[in-house]
């Protein structure tokens, strides 16, 4: 396999990687940086993960109390590339904005875009959501997009010119799995042109392995590693179960079969 | 008697600082040093002030100013 060398010299790359925008990943998972024990665990995760892409939000600087830092520094020192999202937004004002000072203080064009309708489901704004995307790539972000699983919706975002169209699972942190995989079907079968992500709900190894089976071209979670039990075994869990899921799509499933259909054969049977 | 002072909310804390105060000199009060503010981000009434700005935008009365990072997200 003709292998290049990665941007952040993380890792090298297959030729075939997942394309985000200008840049170009060879994990197809994508993982979060929220709610680990502690920065170590986080750290040994997402090694044990194997992924080059890390989600981080944007939040005011605490004035009042400069000890306690985040995850950037050390997120940054191992070579990550950071993904920064708009969490919190609730009107495509604000979700610009914050993809305009995530771009500033990162330095990467690359923006995960939440617009979220209400506090509890998480669900997003569909309206907003729009709006915000079409401005953003206007702006020229690469515009991964959070969606819901609404196949019309997600069309509107690719044609808009998304870089990628991320339908959830189930609601964010849910850890409910794939809860319609005939939508995320449906979505796969309409958008041909556009790298697609299952994005939210995603629990355990067997839910990232069927978003890839239905031919996503990647998963991002966070809580269903954050939150395991072991998140690093978790974690290691994960990147098999992607790269599981990507092989047995490209291996091509057999069909499924009402009656049986006998697997040795029929000829030279003792006794026959 | 104090000098001509102006009010500005710096992540929703509203507090007088010094009229002309600049970005720069706005970073500083709050023991950030602005030559070494990798991660960092600044707007003003909504609108995204460049790095290159910071010592050049000076703040009006009633401003508002956004000073962000990077934290945890998923």
């Amino acid at each position: 396999m003709e292998k290049t060398s990665s941007q952040n010299g993380r890792t090298e790359q297959p030729a075939d990687g997942l394309q985000l925008g200008e840049h170009t990943f060879g994990s197809r998972l994508l993982v979060g940086s929220s709610g680990y024990p502690n920065p170590k665990v986080m750290l040994e995760a997402l090694e044990a993960s194997g992924t080059e892409l890390v989600t981080v939000a944007i939040r005011r600087v605490n004035l009042e109390d400069d000890s306690a830092s985040g995850p950037l520094q050390i997120l940054q020192d191992e070579g990550y590339q950071l993904l920064p999202n708009t969490a919190g937004c609730y009107t495509a004002k604000e979700a610009v904005l914050v993809a305009q000072l995530a771009r500033e203080a990162l330095g990467t064009d690359l923006i995960k875009l939440e617009v979220i309708g209400d506090d509890e489901t998480l669900m997003p704004d569909v309206e907003q959501l729009l709006k915000a995307a079409k401005q953003l790539v206007d702006y020229g972000f690469a515009v991964c997009a959070y969606a819901n699983d609404d196949p019309i919706t997600c069309r509107k975002l690719a044609d808009i010119g998304c870089a990628a169209v991320m339908p959830l699972a189930s609601p964010i942190g849910s850890g409910m799995g794939l809860v319609n995989p005939y939508n995320l079907r449906l979505i796969r079968e309409l958008i041909d042109d556009t790298p697609l992500l299952v994005d939210a709900g995603i629990g355990t190894a067997s839910d990232a392995t069927k978003a890839m089976e239905l031919g996503y071209d990647g998963v991002l979670l966070n809580t269903a590693i954050s939150n395991a039990e072991h998140p690093v075994k978790m974690a290691r869990a994960m990147k098999l179960a992607v790269e599981a899921g990507r092989l047995a799509h490209e291996g091509g499933r057999i069909p499924r079969r009402l009656y049986a259909q006998a697997s040795s054969p029929e000829e030279g049977r003792v006794g026959s | 008697m104090s000098s001509k002072q102006v009010m500005i909310t710096v992540n929703g804390t509203p507090k007088r600082y010094e009229s002309g105060i600049t970005v720069n000199e706005l970073l500083k009060e709050h023991d950030i040093d602005p030559d070494d503010a990798g991660g960092i981000a600044v707007a003003v009434d909504d609108e995204v002030v460049p790095r290159s700005k910071w010592g050049d935008i000076t703040l009006s009365e009633e401003a508002t100013v956004e000073i962000i990072t990077a934290t945890q997200g998923g």
